[in-house]
């Protein structure tokens, strides 16, 4: 177990280094970094000073040695736009963008589950058609249009809910702020996560019963049903552990994408998360804070896989003599 | 009063398009102590028949006539609740493959608690306890520290002692055993049935077995009940109905037994049961293409000639040689298999006999060892060009007819293949000539060509497999358990084909397979395996009528005996 997790840990060192190397080398090619920090009228002397400041000059290996200390203690510089250092600037939005994927991953989660077993148990009865049919719109609609229609629906019809931003929040230590705790923020909440959930749910809706009518045809369920169990045995005990497997997989990929990919919602709903902010960076192509998303994505990314892989080991005990 | 009657049952599944009637007007009764064999072939209905009693008959099946008596209590028409309570309490169930019959997730501690504390009123240790008295009873060595173990940490025969374990939690009077041996190494079996005896004379339990195989009706049970095509054709005293059958369905299905004690020529050709085959025109061998380039330079000395070969798997790969874990599949074993004859080669599983197949064939390459083929030595050709024609003189039919065709291409295509690749036809018409000769050959009929592999029988199916390792008109052909999946009689069809196929064409064979006595009908020379080594390696009479080693004594010792047979089909 030890061992496996350290090999994971040194795979999961060389992939950050890899990503750190393509985030490093935007510096390098995208434009010249002393150019997007300068006005039009600095002089050529000014220039190299700053060039000798920032220590552009070293030879490649050495900066490429000093980002990767920078970024390891959250220091990726200063944004271009808006002259502030980019670890402020994402410790100011990560609260809001891991509060709402976390929610959504919740409520995929939740609801996901429960109908994915209903559907898979009971075929034929209508909820599960239903269920079918309604997931395939899930699928099939674009994120942007779903939050769209939601708006449309609940804010400007109904006036339930609030269209935009995270409501009241409240600060936490020095610098966590959450909408959990007012009604306001919770309020704002229910939207946007729905919007960005509802294509997980459906993923994990389907994946589940897909595993389930799998499942439930093994012999071993066949054997406790003839051993007099009762169905809440068989399906909840055995059938649905057995189902899990696949299913962790994809919601640890699900959620990684949940929170690098909740661009579009928190445009949609003007959340102030790490999206939005990576979406001003792109139109005002300020690199530090592209370098710092890309790296801080691949880091949710391969510590998600990481924690994904221990759970294996958790639930399913044939890998742990493989391994052991 | 016995412990289950049957009487006039009827089961039905009825189909979109027709009713299909599984099971029809089957009367049966099994009193307390005592082993009733159900026996037939695949499609017979014997499975059917157990799931009824245990209520678990597969959507849409239904029972639409008769009843289903369990110590007098009716119940084919119980509620599912209650029905619930009978299963595991009442009626125990055992099935066929004990490694997908326990839930690998759970520890065997776990399920056997599980299964205690639904039937009987016990506090979670008084469970433990008994599921350790159960662990024991059943022969587990160890039981304290096997009791928190995972189903995979078993090997097949402990799995199904667990299994056995399981369906005994809570005392049942009636056992339901579903080819409780079909899945498991000769001597495990022995074992296995040894304990089903045991078990059953003990507790006073009256077990139902369901299986093909007569060996396991001759040595396990006191009653027969021979079913065909969902009807029960015969029913008696074991020793009767296999010393003396009286239908002719009984008689041509244990006609059609190897028989382990003598050779004979040819299997009886069942004439009870047919597949739906064409009569095959003969094709004359001198004049088609089939026959041609037989003249292959004859070799001097053996055809095929194994020296030390080896096959190391890495079970555990680490930078650190020293932490490398192997598993030495095939350790360093010589034989020579002389051009024209069949060469048995006989072992449990994990024997290493299926490895020294894929070597020869070069799906493995050996770590250690030469094989050489007619002179040539087969580990040292590097060219694609010469690795190529020398596969063309070999081919390979496998044990499982269902996964080793393509099911997304047509017969005709399946069959065309190789003879494209090594380029052994001049045009397209020829190919389409060849494949349609090639399975009139074979007994499928031209027609077959046309069709896709699903809508053939397992039988059929191998068929088709014989009909593709001739179309590159190979010299030497590797059978690996070619017969194993299949049921008896059309087991003696398939073996019948490729006996008259290697006289026709003076094929040499290498034939492997577990089953001694279809080894004994098939083989020239037979060399027997152990734990990838060789024990020994003899002339097949001269091996199954005074054996030399330790080994393949205790392999002829555990075959189950078939003297009940003997006497039928001398008779």
């Amino acid at each position: 177990m030890l061992g496996f997790a350290l090999r994971r840990f040194v795979q999961a060192v060389i992939v950050m280094l890899a990503v750190a190397l393509i985030a490093f080398s935007m510096f390098r090619f995208v434009g010249d970094p002393v150019n997007q920090m300068v006005g039009m009228e600095t002089s050529i002397e000014a220039r190299e000073a700053l060039r000798e400041r920032l220590g552009l000059n070293d030879p490649l290996p050495l900066q490429f040695t000093r980002f990767v200390t920078n970024a390891a203690q959250f220091d990726f510089g200063t944004s271009y736009q808006f002259r502030q250092p980019v670890a402020d600037l994402f410790a100011k939005r990560i609260p809001a963008t891991l509060e709402l994927s976390f929610t959504s991953a919740l409520f995929a989660l939740l609801a996901g589950i429960p109908m994915g077993i209903y559907a898979g148990l009971n075929r034929e009865s209508w909820l599960s058609k239903l269920f079918l049919s309604v997931s395939l719109i899930g699928i099939s609609l674009p994120t942007f249009f779903i939050g769209i229609l939601l708006i449309f629906l609940f804010s400007v019809t109904l006036q339930w809910l609030p269209s935009f931003g995270r409501g009241d929040v409240v600060e936490i230590g020095s610098w966590w702020t959450t909408g959990f705790l007012t009604v306001s923020g919770l309020k704002a909440l229910i939207l946007p996560s729905i919007t960005l959930g509802l294509y997980q749910m459906t993923l994990i809706m389907r994946l589940i019963r897909a595993e389930m009518l799998e499942v439930i045809r093994t012999d071993y369920i066949k054997f406790a049903r003839a051993r007099g169990l009762s169905n809440r045995a068989i399906y909840l005990r055995h059938a649905l552990k057995n189902t899990l497997i696949p299913v962790i997989t994809i919601t640890g990929l699900q959620l990684g994408s949940i929170i690098a990919f909740a661009t579009i919602t928190e445009t949609v709903f003007q959340w102030p998360g790490m999206g939005l902010l990576f979406l001003q960076a792109v139109q005002n192509v300020d690199i530090p804070v592209m370098a710092a998303y890309l790296i801080l994505t691949a880091f949710l990314f391969v510590s998600i896989n990481f924690i994904v892989d221990i759970l294996y080991f958790l639930i399913d005990p044939r890998l742990r003599v493989k391994q052991a | 009063m016995s412990v289950l009657s049957i009487n006039n049952l009827t089961v039905r599944f009825p189909g979109r398009k027709s009713t299909f009637t599984a099971v029809e007007d089957v009367s049966l009764t099994l009193e307390a102590g005592k082993i009733l064999g159900v026996v037939g072939e695949s499609g017979a209905g014997k499975s059917t028949v157990g799931n009824a009693v245990i209520g678990l008959l597969q959507e849409p099946g239904r029972i639409t006539a008769g009843e289903i008596r369990l110590d007098g209590d009716r119940i084919d028409q119980m509620p599912e609740a209650s029905l619930r309570k009978l299963r595991g309490k009442r009626i125990g169930m055992i099935f066929q493959d004990p490694l997908t019959s326990l839930d690998p997730l759970q520890t065997i501690e776990a399920q056997l608690v599980e299964t205690i504390r639904v039937h009987l009123p016990l506090s979670p240790a008084q469970a433990r306890e008994r599921a350790l008295e159960l662990l024991k009873a059943v022969g587990i060595p160890g039981a304290e520290d096997r009791l928190s173990q995972y189903p995979h940490q078993f090997s097949g025969g402990m799995r199904q002692r667990v299994v056995i374990a399981l369906a005994l939690c809570a005392e049942p009077e009636l056992i339901i055993a579903d080819e409780p041996t079909t899945a498991l190494d000769v001597s495990i079996q022995a074992q296995i049935l040894d304990l089903l005896r045991k078990l059953c004379r003990e507790r006073n339990v009256a077990m139902m077995v369901i299986t093909h195989d007569m060996g396991v009706i001759a040595e396990l049970t006191d009653q027969v009940a021979v079913m065909y095509r969902g009807k029960l054709v015969e029913l008696g005293p074991t020793a009767q109905v296999l010393g003396h059958p009286s239908h002719a369905y009984t008689k041509s299905l244990i006609s059609a037994v190897p028989r382990p004690d003598i050779k004979v020529e040819r299997f009886p050709s069942v004439s009870y049961i047919e597949e739906e085959t064409p009569p095959s025109s003969a094709i004359d061998l001198s004049t088609h293409w089939l026959g041609k380039t037989r003249s292959h330079e004859p070799v001097t000395g053996p055809l095929l000639s194994l020296s030390d070969l080896s096959m190391r798997f890495e079970t555990r790969s680490s930078v650190f040689p020293s932490r490398r874990r192997y598993f030495d599949a095939v350790k360093s074993v010589s034989f020579d298999i002389r051009e024209g004859e069949t060469f048995g080669l006989v072992g449990e599983s994990g024997s290493g006999k299926s490895t020294i197949a894929r070597l020869i064939t070069g799906l493995y390459h050996p770590t250690g060892g030469s094989i050489r083929f007619a002179g040539q030595d087969l580990t040292a050709l590097k060219e694609r060009k010469q690795i190529l024609a020398m596969r063309r003189q070999m081919q390979m039919i496998f044990q499982d007819p269902f996964s080793s065709l393509n099911a997304r291409m047509r017969v005709s295509a399946i069959v065309a293949e190789p003879i494209r690749l090594h380029r052994l036809a001049s045009s397209n018409a020829e190919v389409a000539q060849i494949v349609a000769d090639l399975l009139d050959h074979v007994g499928l009929g031209a027609a077959a060509g046309d069709k896709f592999p699903h809508e053939f029988s397992g039988g059929q199916r191998q068929r088709i497999s014989i009909a593709r390792a001739l179309a590159t008109r190979p010299r030497f052909l590797v059978c690996d358990e070619p017969t194993s999946a299949l049921d008896v009689s059309i087991q003696a069809q398939i073996l019948n084909l490729l006996k008259d196929l290697q006289q026709e064409l003076g094929l040499t064979m290498l034939f492997i397979s577990h089953d001694l006595a279809v080894i004994r009908q098939m083989c020239d020379r037979v060399a027997v395996m152990r734990n990838g080594e060789l024990c020994e390696l003899a002339d097949c009479e001269g091996l199954f009528t005074s054996p030399g080693h330790a080994y393949t004594r205790q392999l002829l010792t555990l075959m189950p005996s078939m003297e009940l047979l003997a006497a039928s089909q001398q008779g």
